[in-house]
């Protein structure tokens, strides 16, 4: 296949990741669609990577990896400290810095 | 099989026949966009996870295909083993059983957000459409060797700095992870004296009975028999008792009047008491 396929598959998979943040209310879930984001850029990353014929986009995507996990390891960590304190996990919970 | 996609040497960094080639992209994209839409459709937070885990594996299976054995088991091994165990693990910490309200607290949001999917994506496929992406690149130097060894040099000399400060990341993402999920005590932990003393003001020294106690069955969500003959709830775990109700159950159905059960258990019994004395003998 060519990349121009997984770069389309890509870009199916960031949207529904997208309008997954946008829709989805539970914290968590929220997070997942992120992770879903970045493993779309990742494929994107590594059909280009094949299509230049140089491994430069495979790095790219292994430190994409590299702090994709750091991000969930910390923001899984804040959302536990939010459901300590406020015992929900919405995102429409969490307005205090609104006011 | 396993060769044949791992082996790197073939144009385009995979030497895959490419009519396995074609019938796999298809296989695992129709299968990756269906896993991905299932899991922003579906309740359950569990089952996202394991939605996502799909999607994640057929990625993997993907990388493979298109000359990134590494990254392959990266996939597999960092974000499928670590990232969403980790995932499922909070799911079970704080969400398993709170429900999504389906309440729109913002109106029309789902409706706004379904238009604002279908633009991003008209956006990027236009954009990526008049972009001139070509076909594979024939081997190079850069992936005819090993794609490990080729990937190693690349990241011990040009992304050497980038390196080093992923790993500041990582500590500083170990401390911060450490920090936010710290509790701190917000009363002196209770000595053993005290707590002694606080279960015995309490007028219960022994501990809560467990499920099944003198009941017919052992089974987790019945609840035990007091020595008066009722029944107690304390002894069902509240989540149980919760799921009982989500399924339409009476959570403390238990007074077993039914008089044959008592008799087929006694049948049981002497049945059971004879096999052991057949065996002793």
């Amino acid at each position: 296949m060519s990349p121009a396929h997984y770069v389309f598959l890509a870009v199916i998979l960031f949207v529904i990741g997208a309008v997954g943040v946008l829709v989805r209310r539970n914290a968590i879930l929220v997070f997942m669609s992120v992770e879903l984001m970045l493993n779309a850029c990742n494929l994107a990353f590594v059909a280009f990577a094949r299509m230049h014929g140089n491994l430069d986009g495979q790095v790219v995507a292994f430190f994409v990896m590299v702090v994709a996990a750091a991000e969930v390891v910390v923001g899984l960590a804040i959302l536990m400290a939010i459901y300590r304190a406020r015992k929900s996990a919405s995102v429409d919970d969490a307005n205090l810095l609104k006011y | 099989m396993i060769h044949l996609i791992l082996a790197n040497s073939g144009a385009g960094g995979t030497n895959l026949d490419p009519l396995f080639d074609e019938a796999f992209f298809w296989i695992l994209a129709v299968l990756a966009v269906s896993a991905a839409l299932a899991m922003i459709l579906v309740r359950q937070a569990v089952h996202c996870a394991l939605m996502l885990a799909v999607v994640m594996l057929c990625l993997a299976v993907m990388y493979a295909m298109q000359g990134a054995p590494f990254l392959a088991f990266v996939q597999v091994i960092v974000y499928t083993g670590a990232v969403l165990m980790l995932f499922l693990f909070v799911v079970m910490l704080i969400g398993a059983n709170s429900a999504e309200s389906l309440k729109e607290t913002i109106r029309g949001q789902r409706l706004w957000a379904g238009l604002a999917g279908i633009g991003l994506a008209v956006l990027l496929v236009v954009g990526i459409g008049h972009a001139a992406i070509g076909s594979a690149a024939p081997t190079t130097a850069a992936n005819n060797t090993d794609n490990l060894t080729g990937l190693a040099q690349l990241i011990f000399t040009t992304y050497v700095f980038p390196f080093e400060v992923t790993s500041a990341l990582l500590i500083t993402a170990a401390l911060g992870a450490m920090v936010l999920a710290h509790r701190e005590r917000s009363s002196p932990k209770p000595t053993q004296r005290e707590v002694a003393r606080r279960k015995i003001e309490s007028g219960q020294v022994q501990p809560e009975p467990p499920p099944g106690v003198y009941a017919l069955h052992n089974a987790v969500d019945l609840p035990a028999r007091l020595p008066d003959g009722s029944t107690t709830d304390r002894s069902v775990s509240t989540a149980i008792a919760q799921r009982d109700v989500q399924l339409g159950r009476e959570p403390l159905d238990t007074e077993v009047t039914d008089l044959s059960v008592e008799e087929r258990i006694d049948a049981e019994r002497q049945l059971e008491t004879g096999a052991r004395g057949s065996e002793d003998q």
